[in-house]
């Protein structure tokens, strides 16, 4: 297991490596010159030629490269062109907002989505799994901010049950959360539903029944344990997929987290804020395939040893 | 199971007109489709001319899906809006298929190093799932509905380009192939006429299931502003419009949302009965 893990973290290298260059070329891959995109519009020569010295700008790209991955490591990030703040402290502000945002989604729609699609796959062709794919199929299809206005009109506007939006107690976390899990919670019924239904179909499960199991041991112990195992690979790469969809859910719900930074940062091209979001979304990726790598590699022992 | 002998194309036919639903999908995209192209012509009223007189109307005889703020009519809006959506989907999925095919074609046949490249750059794209992608794009290129289909098409060159990878290695072990090769066909030729049409079932069930994901991408991407802009009628860029008048005109919210469901919704039924109709073992 260990061996595993050494091998999965440096599998992550050159990952890491390629998203890095990707930012760092981000800014000169951009049109116009970027120290006078730094320094401003109105900015005279000198105060242009000041921040490209001050930036290293003038230096040659592959010795910009290496100071850049210096200032990574040490989470100098840099200031904000709109509003001067550190690009660092502007981020730790939003990250808890959108991390509770998304945690919450995903709890839901990972119980619910599994659920439906352990129901679906027991009751296959009966009218719970038909009712179950309407669901599914509406859920994918489902605009999430068309959803998430109309989720506004019906409980915040006609009846005041529910904040319109904002960041603060449970009553604002209800509507986006239902509104950013209802996608994924589709996606996982579906996916549990033809696990279970391939794994329900393998010899050592009709082995089982034709013994006389109790057909709830045959569910859960025979059928469901083993079905489960492609849904923790899912569940780690639909935390990828709210990690971006929750950029437009907070802009639905005016919700004060990464999303809705990253958006008002490439509306008003604040490039410092835009390379540090990409930065940090990569690593969040790369942490959580990695996370899932390592949780597959502790249930299915064939997969370390390859 | 009959033992009667039918051509791949018509066993696929047979099967695919068995399922009702996909066929009524079918039927309303070319709806969808047929309106968009006849905008001029089926469209009520101009969509870009404001009437002071008709602000925020509710639905009537005149607007059957009312009016904006600034009086124009919604649903000669919404049908010149499925032109944007629908030319954004298709145009974003067939540059994104067409080079994702190739490299995954190129990348399956050759094998060895070059695979091995082309394939660790498609697990990059592919570790950032949804709409990020496609933001970090319009980040560099700026906003705008052209450049949101760049934006579409590279984030979903990698799916294309694994899938035809993994058919192209199987398809390269069949008997014809290998008997084209060893009479001396040449590798373009190999990959053009023996390779490249037996991975086209499966590229079209995925073109179809991509042109949702698309149009709900271009959508989002209007909608929080970053794709069309106000004076399009783009179905997102309608909706974001219509926020601010949640509770006074809720029909500016309600139909271009339903354009957009409908739309995504029957181009993903229609994708999910394509790949029952082919049988391949495609998630």
């Amino acid at each position: 297991m260990f061996e595993y893990l050494l091998r999965r973290l440096a599998g992550t290298i050159p990952v890491l490596l390629a998203v890095s260059l990707f930012v760092f070329a981000f800014v000169h891959l951009l049109p116009g010159d970027p120290a006078r995109m730094v320094a401003g519009q109105d900015a005279s020569f000198e105060q242009v030629e000041n921040v490209r010295r001050e930036l290293a700008l003038d230096q040659p790209l592959w010795v910009q490269y290496g100071r850049y991955l210096n200032q990574m490591a040490h989470f100098q990030l840099g200031r904000s062109i709109k509003t001067h703040e550190p690009v660092a402290v502007m981020i730790g502000q939003r990250f808890m907002p959108t991390l509770w945002l998304t945690v919450v989604s995903m709890v839901w729609a990972v119980i619910l989505g599994v659920g439906l699609g352990v129901l679906s796959g027991v009751r296959r062709g009966r009218w719970e799994d038909r009712a179950a794919a309407v669901g599914a199929i509406l859920g994918i299809s489902f605009p999430s901010f068309w959803l998430g206005l109309l989720l506004i009109d019906l409980f915040s506007v006609r009846l005041g049950w529910l904040p319109t939006g904002g960041y603060g107690d449970w009553t604002h976390f209800v509507m986006p959360a239902f509104t950013l899990g209802s996608a994924v919670a589709a996606v996982m019924a579906r996916f549990t539903r033809s696990a279970y239904v391939e794994v329900a179909a393998e010899d050592y499960v009709r082995t089982a029944r034709s013994k006389g199991v109790p057909e709830r041991g045959v569910v859960w112990t025979h059928t469901l344990r083993n079905a489960l195992i492609p849904v923790i690979t899912l569940t780690g790469l639909q935390f990828g997929f709210l990690l971006g969809g929750a950029i437009v859910v907070e802009t639905v719900f005016s919700w004060p987290g990464l999303g809705r930074l990253l958006i008002d940062s490439v509306s008003f091209r604040d490039y410092p804020v835009i390379q540090a979001e990409i930065l940090l979304f990569a690593l969040e990726f790369v942490l959580i395939n990695l996370i899932v790598d390592l949780l597959y590699g502790l249930v299915n022992p064939e997969i370390r040893l390859k | 199971m009959s033992a009667q002998l039918r051509s791949p194309a018509a066993e696929f036919w047979r099967r695919f007109r068995r399922q009702r639903v996909a066929l009524v999908s079918l039927g309303v995209i070319v709806l969808l489709v047929a309106a968009a192209f006849l905008a001029p012509w089926l469209a009520p009223f101009d969509q870009a001319t404001p009437d002071y007189d008709a602000l925020l109307e509710g639905p009537s005889w005149s607007h059957w899906a009312g009016t904006d703020s600034y009086g124009r009519d919604i649903l000669s809006r919404m049908i010149w809006g499925g032109q944007v959506s629908l030319t954004v989907g298709f145009l974003s999925v067939l540059l994104g298929c067409v080079v994702g095919v190739a490299l995954g074609v190129v990348s399956g046949f050759f094998g060895g190093w070059l695979d091995g490249l082309i394939m660790r750059i498609m697990d990059v794209m592919l570790a950032f799932p949804g709409i990020l992608p496609a933001i970090a794009v319009v980040a560099i290129l700026g906003p705008g509905i052209v450049n949101v289909i760049y934006a579409i098409a590279i984030s979903a060159v990698p799916v294309f380009a694994r899938l035809v990878r993994g058919t192209t290695l199987a398809l390269k072990q069949t008997l014809y192939v290998q008997a084209s090769r060893s009479i001396g066909v040449s590798r373009t030729k190999l990959m053009l006429r023996h390779i490249l049409p037996g991975t086209l079932p499966a590229v079209i069930v995925y073109a179809s299931l991509r042109m949702g994901t698309s149009i709900l991408t271009a959508a989002s991407l209007s909608f929080i502003g970053l794709g069309a802009q106000p004076p399009s009628p783009e179905w997102g860029a309608m909706l974001s419009d219509g926020r601010s008048y949640l509770g006074v005109a809720d029909h500016i919210t309600i139909f271009p949302g339903l354009a957009i469901l409908v739309t995504v919704l029957a181009f993903n039924l229609l994708g999910d009965g394509l790949r029952d109709a082919l049988d391949q073992k495609l998630r």
